[in-house]
């Protein structure tokens, strides 16, 4: 059955919208990622406008992270006053992601843009977590103990604007959360990611944040940014398609059950390396795209006005 | 090509298209032709739609068909490898680019209009009038590349008709031919023109409009996006938040 999307305006199987969410829901729900860097890039493989696709995308992403942030912060799981500052840092880097898209496509380089942060942050997140994983599976679980508490006394926990954070059990600088939300924010309204995946680790590792209170965090923030994007997009550039996202959510909530349910019979090690080499083969995907000879070496630019 | 036929007065038709003196004898036959429907309607379930025009000509004359889609200013970008990896480079933009093109005829075109009344008329994708904005510094061999790759995207998008439409004749006069328009058709305003040809002149010629339109939901959603933007961004948000509140409730419970 076809479906007309009003934004996107192209005709797409409404089954292969919905098996899409469910797929990268199913993987979400297993491995406890937003999934957007894996949806983000299929929409755009199956023709929707890269534009569109990030716009569109936003806004499902703020419907898996809102009712995941709920059921985090029902089990006290959430640090709010950490995640404000995360969320004031990712307004404006959203905002600023947002202006950028907009000139990026104005000067035809937005697809080379979306698609070296893929590669630059796909890449190290995958092989960093690959690395990781693969130790702590074959217990070098010492070494990975002072790795982390290397980190505990970083200088940009000494920068000014000091906040006491009571939940993370945190007295540091307010700059260094605000930052990583700005970053997070850009990266989330140019590459149409949630951007979990790069500040999961930032939290642990950059800012010492205690790991039970990290997801719920980071879903928190997302709630918050995607929500921005979404409507940032829209008024920008009017590249939200409701109809696109609704048939993402609800292929997404349907196959997150699934998935949670898989996920649990799954041991943690395991888990993620097959998600590291998930996220290294979308990677090795892109950067095969920009090295090979095109299989067309022009293309047509966004429509203007006559 | 058809038989060739009587001695027209053909010089009338070099300039004016739409209105032209057919009365140049009791002899000659209007050329008379219409569509099945004016309005080609974009519904939710929408996959692309064929329309049929069907008309009647003097006999032994040839019948061409073009349907031009609403004119935009298109940029086309051309990749070349840098640092190993492929971006845009140069980019020729071109004003009042059809953004629909399709062509049908009851014969090659080549065969049945002499090549400057193609070009006059532009009939056929190799003779669209592709003219560059802003083209210094590049040569005519580049621009041609331009052009002939705006082409090549638009008919790989299904937009510009790879080989020209049949224009079948049922008897002497009448002649039909289906249109089609695929899903990702632009919404506008399209001009159809039928020109009846004789001996590689255009001879008569008429012209009629075809709108592609959103209708219903679509329309309503897409005016929305565009003219009240940042309520639609609005709702968007509560949409996704009420879908996320409500997946969490279902979770809970299973």
């Amino acid at each position: 059955m076809d479906i007309y999307l009003p934004i996107a305006e192209m005709s797409v199987n409404l089954f292969l919208l919905l098996g899409l969410g469910g797929a990268v829901g199913f993987l979400s729900g297993v491995f406890g990622v937003g999934g957007g860097f894996l949806m983000t890039p299929l929409l755009i493989f199956i023709g929707i406008p890269p534009a569109v696709a990030v716009g569109s995308e936003a806004s499902q992403i703020l419907a898996s992270s809102f009712s995941g942030a709920i059921a985090h912060a029902r089990r006290g799981n959430v640090d709010f006053r950490m995640g404000i500052v995360l969320v004031a840092g990712g307004f404006v880097g959203s905002a600023f992601g947002v202006w950028l898209f907009a000139q990026l496509r104005q000067i035809g380089q937005i697809d080379l843009v979306i698609s070296l942060a893929y590669l630059l942050f796909l890449g190290t997140v995958g092989a960093l977590m690959l690395v990781e994983s693969v130790r702590a599976w074959f217990r070098l679980r010492g070494r990975r103990d002072t790795f982390t508490r290397r980190h505990r006394h970083l200088w940009l926990h000494g920068l000014p604007l000091k906040m006491r954070f009571h939940r993370s059990r945190l007295y540091i600088s307010a700059l260094m959360p605000l930052g990583l939300g700005f970053f997070v924010g850009i990266l989330a309204s140019i590459m149409g990611v949630g951007g979990g995946f790069l500040m999961v680790p930032a939290m642990i590792y950059l800012i010492g944040m205690p790991t039970a209170v990290v997801v719920g965090t980071s879903l928190f923030q997302i709630s918050f940014v995607t929500a921005a994007t979404t409507y940032l997009h829209a008024v920008n550039n009017q590249t939200v398609d409701v109809f696109l996202a609704l048939a993402l959510i609800v292929g997404g909530v349907i196959g997150a059950q699934f998935g949670t349910s898989a996920g649990a019979r799954l041991r943690g090690e395991q888990l993620r390396i097959l998600l590291a080499l998930i996220v290294l083969v979308v990677c090795a995907k892109i950067g095969y795209d920009l090295i090979a000879m095109p299989e067309h070496l022009y293309s047509l630019g966004a429509v203007g006005h006559s | 090509m058809r038989a060739p036929c009587r001695v027209i007065p053909r010089l009338l038709v070099a300039v004016g298209l739409t209105v032209l003196p057919n009365g140049a004898g009791p002899r000659a036959e209007a050329l008379v032709a219409d569509l099945s429907h004016h309005l080609i309607a974009i519904t939710t379930a929408f996959v692309g739609t064929s329309v049929v025009l069907f008309g009647t000509a003097e006999a032994g004359g040839d019948i061409v068909v073009t349907v031009v889609g609403p004119r935009q200013e298109q940029i086309v970008r051309r990749k070349a490898r840098v640092a190993g990896i492929w971006i845009n480079r140069e980019g020729l933009a071109f004003r009042q680019v059809p953004s629909y093109y399709a062509v049908a005829a009851t014969g090659p075109l080549e065969e049945i209009a002499r090549p400057d009344t193609l070009a006059r008329l532009e009939i056929g994708t190799d003779h669209l009038k592709l003219e560059p904005i802003d083209a210094a510094g590049l040569m005519i061999s580049e621009i041609a590349a331009f052009q002939a790759a705006l082409v090549r995207q638009k008919q790989e998008q299904a937009l510009y008709s790879r080989t020209p439409g049949h224009i079948n004749f049922i008897g002497e006069q009448l002649f039909r031919t289906t249109l089609a328009f695929p899903a990702n058709v632009p919404p506008g305003l399209y001009q159809v023109q039928v020109f009846e040809l004789h001996d590689g002149f255009a001879t008569d010629a008429q012209r009629s409009t075809l709108v592609v339109s959103k209708v219903g939901l679509e329309a309503d959603v897409f005016d929305f996006a565009q003219q009240r933007a940042s309520l639609y961004g609005l709702t968007a948000i509560a949409l996704a938040i009420v879908s996320g509140w409500l997946a969490s409730v279902i979770f809970r419970r299973g």
